[in-house]
């Protein structure tokens, strides 16, 4: 334990509006913290910068998932467990479940939240890839009111994110649309369970006829942030898959790929693993 | 008439496993003295150099703190094991990052963050080595600026902690042999194999309380000290020197440890004594308690290996002869290294024949933290080698793996190449038959086969045959003259008094299960004492899988020698009862007060070993076992994933089918994290992934079923011819792995651990060079939890 | 300081404590249960494991101030009066436990599983426990107290 707990406020406003109003007052000065996965273990190494603290796990306003009927809305405070118990979820968006139940173990996921995992916005975060595939929409709240953004737009840089020193993000909106969609997932760690992504591709595609009528991709850990390989889909769109086709998404892939060597992994094998994968979903289209 | 239903061979409920599924077993950070202080270490951010200077930073108030140096230390400035290289604290040289350099105390635990923050030393930096070739290069060279370990008079030279020459016969006729050997040879077969570091990673960290007593004019008059720890008695022996003390007042205690895998054999002589010292300063009790993050970059791990092989082999697969150069790299300091590397030599030949054989070992000095014992002790790493390539060997002659083996075992009556002769039964052809049938190897070598080209999924089969030898090498246990002691406790039940530990291996079941076999009485009725060494003897340290053999045998015979004490002067009936024994017993200690019997180690046969020509019995005993490992490679993610596990090994007695199955099983996960999943990332001899998030182990959900078959031979050296089984399932997965990834890919891999990464890199290599494989990491980018360095 | 205020193992319990103190450290230092471990300080190991409002997490990675208000169940509430219960009596019969460090969390990460499965598949078993590192058993003799336990009818 790397921390002198005693140098840490912690505060733990009632209500949402408590926690913005107390944001506003003195913006920049307080970091949000919701179920501690990330803070807590930058605290345990001796790495958590931030010294105010505000607690927002308790906020109900943020914990809920919401079903309409073009749009399923997930509070932020929503825990990762939450997710896989969701029915509506499970049915229509699978990716998401899926991405869910291998971020961290059964513990941590009683305690992850969406909204951190989006915010702390690393590159090898395990909910962005399907979020960014399914097309997803951000709302964020301050004091002075809600905007939303589409969810491509919210990762700007390593670790930088589209929310103001006032904001907090309130809410991931995902759209009721995938019907007929073939959906696939895969997520290359260092383990079965328990592990950092090196490589993660979430795609889904609306296949009419054999041409390919919609796809989007989502990627972990080949840029600096969760990226849509946009240069794939537009390569794979309005194409009948075959060969060819496959041997061009991975060419775009590539190009777009910027992935890194780090501690974990190199750079190398994790842009041929992200082709593979992607040849991967290519394949199962096929059948 | 008492019931002599065996006890040995059942599996009674381990004896402190109660306390452990309550959460009441204590642990050294459970618990507490008075007036206790807590104490940190300050550690060398260099690899190698001088101190120029250390300063205190004055944002901490000094007055509050106790600060111990080098110069505090009243006796040596050394940790003793082999030689006295190793400082207990800097002085002025350093020789490995995380190097301790002073201690500090304080009554706040969270107060030493601050002040170890604040201490400020200024190094002059010089030139390390950090891998086996660096330091060999510096010697070869003559490179002064990097002999960065001057030699010793317990057979050291420049940047070599030891060397060993080992001979199948005298060295001329040796030589000869295998001069006409590789002339006739048919195949002449090299290879190259290499191991990577290991971290033992224990779940808990290492961690001891001392105490310190001086008298009026302030000098020290005894020191206790308890905590994490496999070996009191080293411990014991490690405070002698540093305190100038004799033994009996230096008191060592074991607490409940939480896993050891010899990662608490020989550290706690150092974090003991740095205890100590600061008691001894402050004057309070002293805790010093590492985080994960300090234990895994600050202590002990396995010896990275390099062993190569030249063998002469005939067309029909017979070994003719073979070279073997072993080498290991120690770390900064010799600490175990020497035995590690006897060890080592000793099983490079593994379960075969040699007609001659030369193995040229050495242990080499790099600049990282000092290399240590770790289950396997030097010969998992040497038995990958010749595992490995045995498999090249087939390969070349164009037999199977499995026909290349059976025309080389040993068997009974066989001398292994050390010149031992092999009385105890040895059936390798039987083991390798039935570990085949067992894990269903032919009808998987044939169906993968078929399924492999059709499938991105390649599987394969591969085995490995092995043996482990139980007890110190040669003489060892003659030196150690372990003593044993059972007393009689108030209420007449027999109490077993060795400094062998519990770790979780069940040493304290086991024991107990001998004494109350061998005594008739209820297992439940036989206690053992915590190892406190002002209570227990020197039984000798608890390592080299000598706790059941030898430990074992000795409780059988000093509780056959209570009984004959009871039986003469108690008029203990022959075949008594329980309740017999404890009212003979009691009237015993009414007449006498105490009732303790003793006895020493004694062979049970003559064990001839020379340490000069590294010849004769090595080990008095041997566990023989066959290994087969089931792997998937996926070929689209470039993991290997082992399917299922089989383990069959002969291990004369199993004292207790639950515990053995346990070891073994606990063994074989240990050595698949080994092989596919642990790497230790060094940069200038600094471990960069210290933490649990970076340092890959396998978890539930990454083992596979693990099958785990014994066979008995019994064997005269232990109760009811138990031999020792705690390390040999380290010796065999690896090199069973990386078989059957062969079998699987038809790519033969050759150093561990074998990461996706390196797989990918050879594939790809194939139509353009190397790139992207695990020597690849950029270690100084952490990823998670840790500042990212941008991309 | 902050006063935070919570139930232990059906014990109501106050404290004066730094609110980003661990609730691992408030429940070992301040409460003195030392039943829970530290393995590694980041949510890893699970050897920190105890029941919130009765949901599974590292307790190494709550802060204190977020417990207020909680239902807490650490090792020593698993058991009653000394009485083991009935996974704690599995793991000691099927030699889940060796040197024990991790037990506490790993028993506690049952008793989550059980009462999510009563009737777990092997792959569930091993899901739910992948966050409980166990180094010493290679978690066979683990699986088979938790099947026992099950099978045992055990929560």
């Amino acid at each position: 334990m790397r921390s002198d707990a005693a140098l840490f406020e912690l505060e733990a406003p009632a209500t949402l509006d408590a926690v913005l109003a107390q944001i506003a007052a003195e913006p920049g000065k307080y970091t949000a913290i919701a179920g501690g996965t990330e803070l807590m273990v930058a605290l345990g190494t001796g790495r958590l910068v931030q010294r105010s603290l505000l607690s927002i796990q308790h906020l109900d306003e943020l914990r809920f998932i919401r079903v309409e009927d073009d749009a399923i809305h997930i509070g932020a405070g929503t825990t990762f467990t939450d997710i896989r118990r969701d029915a509506a979820i499970a049915e229509d968006l699978p990716l998401l479940i899926q991405s869910a139940s291998w971020t961290g173990s059964v513990a941590n996921q009683n305690r992850g939240t969406l909204g951190g995992n989006i915010c702390n916005a690393s590159p090898a975060a395990d909910t962005p890839p399907a979020l960014l595939a399914y097309g997803a929409t951000v709302t964020l709240i301050s004091a002075i009111g809600k905007r939303s953004l589409p969810y491509s737009d919210f990762h700007l840089g390593y670790k930088r994110t589209a929310l103001r020193p006032d904001e907090l993000l309130h809410s991931i909106s995902v759209p009721r649309e995938f019907d007929g969609y073939r959906q696939y997932i895969r997520k290359v760690g260092t383990r079965n369970a328990q592990a950092i992504s090196k490589v993660a591709l979430a795609g889904i595609a609306l296949i009419e006829g054999e041409v390919i009528a919609d796809i989007r991709i989502g990627a972990a850990s080949l840029a600096d942030r969760p990226i849509r390989c946009g240069a794939a889909e537009a390569t794979l769109l309005g194409r009948r898959i075959n060969e060819a086709t496959i041997r061009a998404g991975r060419a775009a892939l590539a190009s777009e790929a910027k992935p890194i060597d780090d501690i974990r992994s190199t750079a190398m094998y994790r842009a041929a693993v992200a082709e593979n994968l992607l040849e991967e979903f290519l394949r199962s289209l096929m059948s | 008439m008492s019931d002599r239903t065996p006890i040995l061979g059942t599996s009674p409920l381990r004896k402190e496993g109660r306390a452990k599924v309550l959460g009441a077993a204590q642990y050294i950070d459970d618990i507490e003295l008075p007036d206790m202080w807590f104490g940190a270490t300050v550690r060398s951010a260099i690899a190698r150099g001088t101190i120029r200077s250390i300063s205190f930073g004055s944002e901490v108030d000094w007055s509050k703190f106790t600060v111990v140096t080098a110069g505090d230390i009243p006796g040596e400035n050394t940790i003793v094991h082999l030689t006295k290289d190793h400082p207990c604290l800097a002085h002025q040289r350093v020789n490995h990052p995380e190097e301790p350099i002073l201690l500090i105390a304080h009554p706040e635990k969270s107060a030493l963050l601050a002040a170890a923050r604040a201490v400020h030393i200024e190094y002059d930096e010089l030139p390390g080595v950090f891998t086996i070739e660096e330091s060999e290069t510096a010697v070869e060279n003559d490179d002064a600026t990097r002999i960065i370990w001057e030699g010793s008079e317990q057979g050291g030279t420049a940047n070599c902690f030891k060397k060993y020459l080992m001979y199948s016969g005298t060295a001329a006729e040796t030589e000869d042999g295998l001069a006409a050997a590789f002339e006739g040879a048919d195949f002449i077969v090299e290879g190259e194999y290499h191991t990577g570091a290991q971290e033992q990673l224990y779940i808990e960290n290492n961690g001891v309380i001392a105490e310190c007593n001086k008298d009026a004019l302030g000098n020290v008059t005894d020191v206790c000290v308890r905590g994490s720890m496999q070996c009191p008695y080293y411990l014991v022996h490690a405070l002698t020197l540093v305190f100038n003390l004799p033994s009996d007042k230096c008191r060592v205690i074991q607490t409940e440890t939480g896993g050891a895998f010899g990662g608490k054999e020989d550290f706690p002589s150092v974090i003991g004594s740095h205890a100590a010292l600061l008691a001894m300063k402050c004057g309070h009790p002293v805790k010093i308690t590492y985080d994960r993050a300090e234990d895994m970059a600050a202590t002990t791990k396995r010896h990275p290996s390099r062993t190569r092989h030249r063998t002469a082999v005939s067309r029909d697969g017979k070994l003719l002869g073979g070279t073997i150069d072993f080498a290991i790299d120690g770390g900064a300091y010799a600490t175990l290294s020497p035995v590690v590397l006897s060890r080592g030599t000793i099983h490079a030949q593994g379960p075969y024949k040699w007609p001659h054989l030369r193995v040229r070992a050495k242990a080499m000095a790099t600049n990282l933290p000092p290399h240590g014992a770790f289950r396997g002790f030097g010969a998992p790493q040497s038995l990958f080698g010749i595992e490995r390539h045995m498999e090249k060997i087939a390969k070349v002659v164009g037999l199977s793996p499995e026909e290349v083996r059976r025309r080389n075992f040993l068997s009974t009556g066989d001398t292994t190449a050390t010149g031992q002769l092999l009385s105890d039964p040895v059936d390798m052809q039987h083991l390798l038959t039935r570990a085949l049938y067992e894990a269903g190897y032919h009808d998987k070598i044939a169906r993968f086969a078929e399924e492999n080209r059709h499938s991105t999924i390649k599987r394969g089969v591969g085995f490995a045959t092995f043996m482990h030898g139980a007890g110190f090498t040669g003489s060892g246990e003659r030196r150690l003259n372990s003593l044993v002691q059972i007393d009689v406790l108030p209420d007449g039940r027999p109490r077993i008094l060795v400094s062998s530990t519990e770790f979780g291996q069940g040493t304290n079941t086991i024991l107990c299960q001998v004494g109350a076999q061998t005594l008739g009485l209820p297992y439940e009725d036989v206690m053992i004492a915590q190892p406190d060494t002002s209570l227990v003897p020197d039984s000798g340290p608890t390592v080299a899988s000598r706790t059941a053999m030898i430990i074992g045998k000795l409780v059988e015979r000093v509780s056959v020698q209570l009984l004959e004490t009871l039986r003469c002067r108690a008029g203990l009936p022959a075949n008594h009862t329980a309740e017999e024994f404890k009212v003979c017993a009691k009237q015993y200690l009414a007449e006498h007060g105490t009732l303790t019997s003793s006895l020493r180690y004694e062979p049970a046969t003559k064990i001839y070993w020379d340490d000069e020509l590294f010849h004769g019995d090595a080990y008095p005993a041997y566990a023989w076992a066959v290994y087969v490992a089931e792997v998937a490679v996926d070929m689209n993610t470039y993991m290997a994933t082992v399917t299922r596990f089989d383990a069959l090994q002969e291990v004369g007695k199993v004292m207790h089918p639950v515990l053995a199955k346990g070891q073994v099983e606990g063994g074989v996960a240990q050595a698949i994290g080994y092989a596919l999943y642990e790497k230790c990332m060094w940069k200038e001899g600094r471990m960069m992934n210290n933490q649990m998030t970076n340092y890959i182990m396998p978890t539930s959900a990454d083992l596979p079923p693990i099958h785990v078959r014994f066979e008995e031979t019994p064997s005269i050296h232990g109760p009811s011819g138990a031999k020792g089984i705690g390390e040999l399932p380290m010796d065999g997965p690896a090199p069973a792995i990386l078989n059957a990834i062969e079998n699987a890919t038809g790519v033969a891999f050759n150093t561990i651990p074998l990461l996706p990464e390196d797989i990918f890199e050879r594939f790809t290599s194939f139509t353009e060079p190397g790139h992207g494989g695990s020597e690849e990491f950029d270690v100084t980018r952490q990823g998670e939890f840790l500042p990212e360095v941008l991309a | 300081m902050s006063n935070v205020t919570f139930t232990v193992n059906g014990n109501r319990q106050t404290v004066d404590v730094p609110p980003m103190k661990r609730l691992l450290d408030v429940l070992r230092e301040d409460l003195h249960l030392t039943g829970t471990k530290e393995g590694c300080g980041e949510g890893e190991c699970g050897a920190c494991a105890v029941l919130f409002n009765g949901e599974l997490v590292n307790s190494c990675l709550v802060p204190a101030l977020q417990a207020n208000g909680a239902r807490l169940c650490t090792i020593e509430g698993v058991s009653t009066e000394g009485r083991l219960h009935p996974i704690q009596q599995c793991f000691l019969e099927k030699g889940g436990a060796q040197c024990g460090i991790c037990t506490p969390g790993m028993i506690l990460a049952t008793h989550h599983l059980l009462e999510k499965y009563p009737n777990p598949t092997l792959e569930q078993i091993q899901e739910g426990l992948a966050g409980n590192l166990c180094r010493c058993t290679g978690y066979m003799r683990i699986f088979e107290a938790v099947q026992e336990a099950a099978a045992g009818g055990a929560r």
